[in-house]
């Protein structure tokens, strides 16, 4: 090893301790009971047990809240591809009269303070009758998710060459049968890197869900935060719900490894 | 960019996106543009009220105040997170199993709910039970987030520096990789230092995603709510009261329509402002890359 190589490992090391003590932290006391918790100040679980997630997976109002969480999520994502793929495809294919300007609009979407949008988002879901359902927090994360979507697919799409699609009209293949047949699995890892951040946007947004939502449609983050206020002590049974929710993430984090950068930078790198 | 052909037939195409955004963005803001120009005595009884919430808003010391902080908090948030990120990137190992696992760990953190980020840190803070907090004291630190807005401050800063400088790093990583070995070759043989390698090299080959870098971590870090409403609720007092905390308080806990609207549109022509720029930026380094 050369003296610069240990150098960075020594860095990265110290740069990944910071970020994985503090999640350390939260399946240490996941695994403890209450009395531990607040009783001896201990660096692992003297006794582990699993206590904690037992009572969330075992009671409804706990594991309903991730069951609708994961509802809002699947629906989102899959109404943000829906519609976001033939928007994509024509920006990146075509030039049409306003692109530029609608290109920038959906940017600015994304980048909507969700606070701005919380009343008016209540009040408008109440009047149509959709408050506290599923469809209404899928539409609201649509907010930020649609646009993100349409820029990271136009990032992957503008990769294809056009020629593909003459060739392929050519051959005499429809729009939506080439679309479907041909397109789709050539950007089929730019659609999956689109699923997954639609799917994290949304799993991480609680503002507007929370909002959204009292008792149907809780997501598990807003049950989360009840049970600080209320019980103000269930650490234990806190910590377990915390560290079920990073478990989905860092499930299907393995997959788009290569492509994070990517979709952070809205399909522009 | 330029040989694309003109088919104005792609509308047709776009026109989905158009009618869910139209539902969950334009109906939403112009509600928002009603409630700013309106007062009301309740009952549903609104009336024209101009621009007098606006002059409220613009002259309100409380929310002067938030705007203060949160210029602050994304100023601090900006010089930490990107020389940092930029330096992490140099270090990350660049192929192989490990450059893999490295990157798998590093995003862990930005697919944390928003507001488990908070508890984590509320609870990895406090003096009886968080790590942090307990090492702190056990050294001797009066330490508490709760009541001493310094304390507060650096809880909710070093929240956001673990939450989010894995983002830049990814970001300038995806740069980096994107030099060719040749250009480090050259380097070589000229005898550049490693200062130099990064200077001229580099950095410049970084600019691009450096930049989308620095607009998303001010973007985002404008807009922060969730997180420092989790571990501190805006205090103590109003010491880490952000812009957004500030109006959902306003709009939703005191049901203050008209200057919640009329803070929320001024909030918002900020934010369209700040993203006009990123998007010219963005395309124009597209257009000659």
């Amino acid at each position: 090893m050369t003296r610069a190589s240990r150098g960075s490992a020594v860095v990265m090391t110290l740069y990944l301790l910071f970020l994985l003590v503090p999640i350390y932290w939260l399946l240490n006391m996941s695994l403890k009971t209450n009395a531990e918790i607040t009783g001896a100040f201990s660096l692992y679980p003297l006794n582990p047990t699993l206590a904690n997630y037992r009572t969330i997976l075992t009671d409804p109002s706990w594991y309903m809240g991730y069951v609708n969480s994961l509802i809002y999520v699947v629906m989102n994502t899959a109404l943000s591809l829906a519609v976001a793929l033939p928007a994509a495809y024509a920006f990146s294919r075509y030039r049409f009269l306003g692109d530029k300007h609608l290109f920038f609009w959906l940017l600015t979407n994304r980048m909507a303070p969700p606070a701005v949008f919380a009343l008016p988002f209540f009040q408008l879901y109440s009047a149509v009758g959709l408050f506290d359902t599923h469809i209404a927090v899928a539409l609201a994360h649509c907010l930020f998710n649609v646009p993100l979507a349409v820029w990271i697919l136009e990032g992957f799409m503008s990769g294809v060459p056009r020629e593909i699609d003459e060739t392929a009209y050519i051959d005499g293949y429809s729009f939506p049968r080439f679309f479907v047949r041909i397109f789709m699995p050539l950007i089929a890892s730019g659609i999956g890197v689109a699923a997954f951040f639609c799917f994290m946007f949304s799993w991480v947004e609680l503002l507007l869900s929370r909002t959204l939502t009292s008792v149907n449609a809780k997501p598990i983050a807003a049950t989360m935060t009840r049970t600080v206020s209320a019980s103000g002590l269930d650490w234990g049974v806190l910590a377990a719900a915390g560290v079920l929710t990073i478990l989905p993430g860092a499930l299907v984090i393995w997959f788009v490894r290569n492509y994070i950068a990517k979709g952070f930078a809205l399909g522009r790198v | 960019m330029m040989d694309k052909p003109v088919n104005n037939r792609a509308w047709f195409l776009v026109l989905p996106v158009l009618i869910v955004v139209a539902f969950s963005a334009v109906i939403p803001l112009m509600t928002v543009v009603n409630y700013s120009v309106q007062d009301t005595f309740g009952n549903n009884q609104f009336f024209w009220n101009g621009l007098g919430w606006f002059q409220e808003v613009l002259e309100s010391d409380r929310i002067h105040a938030a705007l203060g902080r949160q210029l602050l908090f994304s100023a601090i948030i900006l010089a930490i997170e990107i020389p940092l990120g930029i330096f992490i990137a140099l270090n990350m190992p660049k192929r192989g199993f490990w450059a893999s696992l490295v990157l798998v760990l590093m995003a862990l953190p930005l697919l944390i709910p928003w507001n488990v980020v908070g508890t984590i840190w509320q609870v990895f803070g406090r003096v009886d039970i968080g790590l942090l907090g307990h090492t702190l004291a056990a050294m001797g630190f009066d330490y508490n987030y709760v009541n001493d807005p310094v304390d507060a401050w650096a809880t909710i800063i070093v929240m956001d520096v673990w939450h989010w400088t894995s983002l830049v790093a990814l970001l300038c990583y995806a740069g980096l990789q994107s030099i060719p070995d040749a250009y480090y070759q050259a380097a070589r043989i000229d005898q550049a230092s490693r200062w130099g390698v990064f200077r001229y090299i580099e950095l410049p080959k970084m600019g691009g995603v450096l930049l989308i870098a620095v607009l998303l971590r001010f973007m985002d870090s404008f807009m922060i709510y969730t997180e420092p409403f989790v571990v501190t609720g805006g205090g103590p007092g109003n010491a880490t009261t952000f812009l957004s905390i500030d109006l959902v308080k306003m709009a939703i806990g005191q049901f203050d329509l008209g200057p919640a609207a009329a803070f929320s549109l001024i909030y918002f022509l900020v934010i369209l402002l700040i993203s006009w720029v990123f998007y010219t930026v963005m395309t124009a380094q597209r257009e000659t890359p």
